[in-house]
């Protein structure tokens, strides 16, 4: 191939989208990388800490999109301190000096400032796209800025993020002249809207597909917005409580019949159950349904709702649906590949859903690959037969609310349970469980789990054993992350070569000590070795054999962050 | 810091103009409060109410993190809220979940627990025995005072505790040095800064 001009090559490429190939053809050869490093516009970057901006910039210098992701997962549930860092502002920064054509940016678990947001609206002349995903720092008037400096805005999409709301009309400072947005979800925003602007922008939006409302758009609202824009496809309802015989109910519901194209549907932050049989309509095309931001939709109307949606592929919902729901699900949804159910009630004990619904779920939907499940119990003989059901999995996470209870009946562990998961799902790449566990799950694990990606553990294992076990087998594991588990040094320090080919490794609440972590840090120099010092109790210069409470180690290109808080001590 | 250990009720009465019954109380467990019937009519709490509300089973319910629902989830449905509490001076934010208590003095009880490093004393305004202790012990003094949903700076305990829920959107605790401007305050509106 080396004949062809690179031109040609180049144009090849093109074709190559997904990041991993892009990396591979990388890989070829001298000229093949210079030719995907100068035509590559798209790139990912796992940890922020992992390489410098400069560094991307220099390899990358045509880049227009990017996506970066900063904090550690566990930061999800409040293992990390909110000011850990995961900071954007430097990339932002350096971007802006080098003059790159930024387009496209997206941020997971990142702080991003207001000055960050009004740097981004003013020195990238063509951005389109801003994705935020659990980040934190700005406030709408961040927004306001983006809103009216970025002429070409198609995407603005705001998904789960802390947004200090200043009630600022952000919305209305879209200008006239905007009329790009293709898709626009506000729904994490807790303040009050302008909501004649807010029709206005969809008025003058003909490309506008996906629309997310927050729980400040009441139905009339919604109502008039689904009049001007019935070529929806992505609908999330804000607010849902209404009275079934009003006028506005009955104008909604002929709104939605001129919905045709609806084909996702979330939200309903505060709804009135009653009023659900208006989306009836739309149900039969849904491909997507998200109810798990929905507390206020009981049982026997999700029931309902469901059976006339026998298309979809993606559901997310809360327990509240129960087993009895699950089953219906699993009987109207032969298309479904991917199910969420989130707990309604977060504290143990109050889950709704058991055994019985999963493997209702693993019997009744052949395209199953992805689920997440939050329940009040589990069996080892339920987990058999979902594996035999369904060795399809590729995505399997399983939260038992008690997180050390053995098996319902048996009282036995789980691990028999979850060993068949892993033996038979060989595609499986994500798996997260709980439940009482042994160091045989381990065994298990890394003997079958070929793909495994990431997993999380928690309170499970005896000895070192079960994350030896682990490490042994798993040879594209990228991201590990423990809490609460017995393992210690032995198992940390028994092939440190093994975290250059891991994006990360979080344990907390495990026996590794100071002593350990200074060890493997003096091991490898590639990894970072951080010690999240909470409680302020510890001294990095004292006693080596002290238990290293929070330890978060990365590859890295970049050396030690200079960004580290007091109570972080990079190692 | 389980949720039960506060056993005084030390909601503030709304319709009260006096700033005694506004203030925090901070008194050993099984003091007489100094609470009237009045404001428990206000607040719609007795003291029988609020050991039943306390979240079951204590315990299991405050392993952190677990389970693994995103913190914003857990905002989002009721029962949960978390708040940053900021500490001058510290180096670091903690996020607290206010739903887990059930009252001002759990609440403090729980902060207390979480600074508990260096000398570290919550101003109490009523036990003056308190804060001679500390000032013996050199130890900084804080005032704990909250960002209501208008954005203002208020003192904590200027309104009932459901109220004060609803409202907080983060806490932060001011070196009492700092604090000149801030006095307890009755809550009819009157904002702290501007």
């Amino acid at each position: 191939m080396n004949y062809f001009p690179d031109e040609v090559l180049e144009h090849i490429f093109d074709f190559v989208t997904s990041q991993r190939d892009r990396n591979s053809v990388s890989q070829v050869c001298k000229p093949w990388y210079k030719i995907e490093s100068s035509s590559r516009q798209k790139v990912f970057v796992g940890n922020c800490y992992a390489i410098s901006p400069e560094r991307v910039i220099e390899r990358f210098p045509g880049l227009k999109s990017i996506t970066l992701k900063g904090k550690p997962h566990f930061a999800d549930f409040n293992l990390v301190p909110p000011d850990w860092g995961g900071f954007v502002y430097p990339w932002i920064e350096a971007f802006a000096r080098n003059n790159l054509g930024l387009e496209e940016l997206k941020l997971k678990r990142m702080i991003i400032s207001d000055e960050c947001l009004e740097l981004i609206s003013r020195s990238f002349a063509n951005f389109k796209s801003l994705v935020l995903v659990s980040c934190e720092g700005f406030s709408t008037d961040g927004l306001a800025a983006i809103a009216s400096n970025c002429s070409f805005l198609r995407e603005l999409d705001l998904q789960e993020n802390d947004v200090e709301d200043h009630r600022g009309h952000w919305l209305s400072c879209f200008p006239d002249t905007c009329t790009s947005l293709v898709s626009l979800n506000f729904a994490c925003l807790k303040g009050d809207v302008n909501l004649a602007a807010l029709e206005r922008l969809v008025a003058r939006s003909p490309n506008l597909r996906s629309l997310r409302l927050n729980h400040a758009v009441p139905l009339d609202i919604l109502q008039k917005i689904l009049m001007r824009a019935p070529h929806l496809v992505d609908l999330g309802v804000g607010s849902y409580v209404h009275d079934p015989d009003s006028e506005t109910y009955n104008k909604l519901v002929t709104a939605l019949q001129k919905c045709k194209s609806v084909r996702s549907l979330s939200g309903f932050l505060e709804a009135a159950p009653q009023c659900l049989s208006a989306f009836h309509l739309i149900c039969p095309n849904l491909t997507s349904l998200n109810l798990s931001y929905a507390p206020g939709i009981h049982g026997t109307e999700l029931r309902k709702l469901i059976r006339h949606c026998r298309k979809l592929q993606r559901l997310w919902i809360l327990d509240c649906i129960g087993d009895e729901g699950l089953e219906v699900v699993a009987s109207t949804c032969k298309d479904l590949q991917e199910i969420r159910v989130f707990p309604s009630d977060p504290f143990v004990g109050n889950a709704a859903v058991t055994e019985v619904g999963l493997v209702a779920l693993s019997s009744g939907c052949p395209k199953l690959h992805s689920i997440l499940y939050f329940c009040q119990q589990m069996t080892n003989a339920a987990l058999i037969t979902v594996a035999k059901n369904r060795p399809n999995f590729t995505r399997f996470r399983l939260c038992i609310l008690d997180p050390t209870k053995p098996d319902a009946v048996t009282n036995q562990p789980l691990d028999e349970g979850f060993g068949a998961i892993v033996h038979s799902c060989k595609g499986l790449r994500r798996l997260s469980m709980s439940g009482r566990l042994t160091d045989k799950v381990f065994l298990y694990i890394g003997m079958y789990a070929e793909q495994l990606e990431m997993i999380s553990i928690a309170f499970a294992g005896d000895t070192d054993k079960g994350m030896q076990y682990l490490l042994n087998g798993c040879k594209k594991l990228r991201k590990l992350e423990i809490r609460d588990c017995p393992f210690g040094n032995a198992a940390l320090l028994m092939d440190v070569g093994k975290y250059e080919t891991m994006r990360s490794l979080w344990m907390s609440s495990c026996n590794v000590t100071l002593g350990g972590c200074k060890s493997l840090a003096k091991k490898m120099p590639m990894l970072n070795v951080e010690i999240i010092n909470e409680t302020d109790q510890m001294d990095i210069s004292a006693d080596d054999r002290q238990k290293a409470e929070k330890m978060f180690l990365y590859r890295t290109l970049a050396g030690r962050r200079k960004d580290a808080p007091e109570f972080v001590w990079t190692l | 810091m389980s949720p039960e250990d506060g056993s005084n009720l030390l909601e503030s009465d709304a319709a009260s103009v006096s700033f005694k019954e506004t203030e925090l109380t901070l008194g050993l467990p099984g003091e007489s409060s100094t609470v009237d019937s009045d404001h428990k009519k206000y607040s719609g709490e007795s003291e029988t109410d609020v050991q039943n509300m306390a979240k079951p089973p204590a315990a299991k319910a405050q392993v952190v993190g677990w389970p693994p629902v995103r913190a914003y989830r857990k905002n989002a449905m009721k029962g949960c809220k978390y708040v940053k509490v900021a500490v001058d001076g510290a180096p670091y934010l903690r996020k607290v979940d206010l739903e887990m208590y059930s009252s001002y003095q759990q609440l403090l009880n729980a902060l207390q627990d979480m600074f508990s490093c260096s000398n570290f004393t919550i101003r109490n305004y009523l036990n003056e025995r308190a804060v001679t202790n500390q000032e013996v012990n050199n130890g900084v003094e804080y005032v704990p005072i909250y960002e209501d949903k208008d954005g203002d700076w208020m003192m904590l305990g200027d309104v009932p505790w459901k109220m004060f829920v609803e409202s907080c959107k983060r806490l932060r605790l001011m070196k009492s040095s700092e604090a000149i401007g801030f006095a307890p305050r009755t809550p009819s509106k009157c904002s702290s800064s501007n």
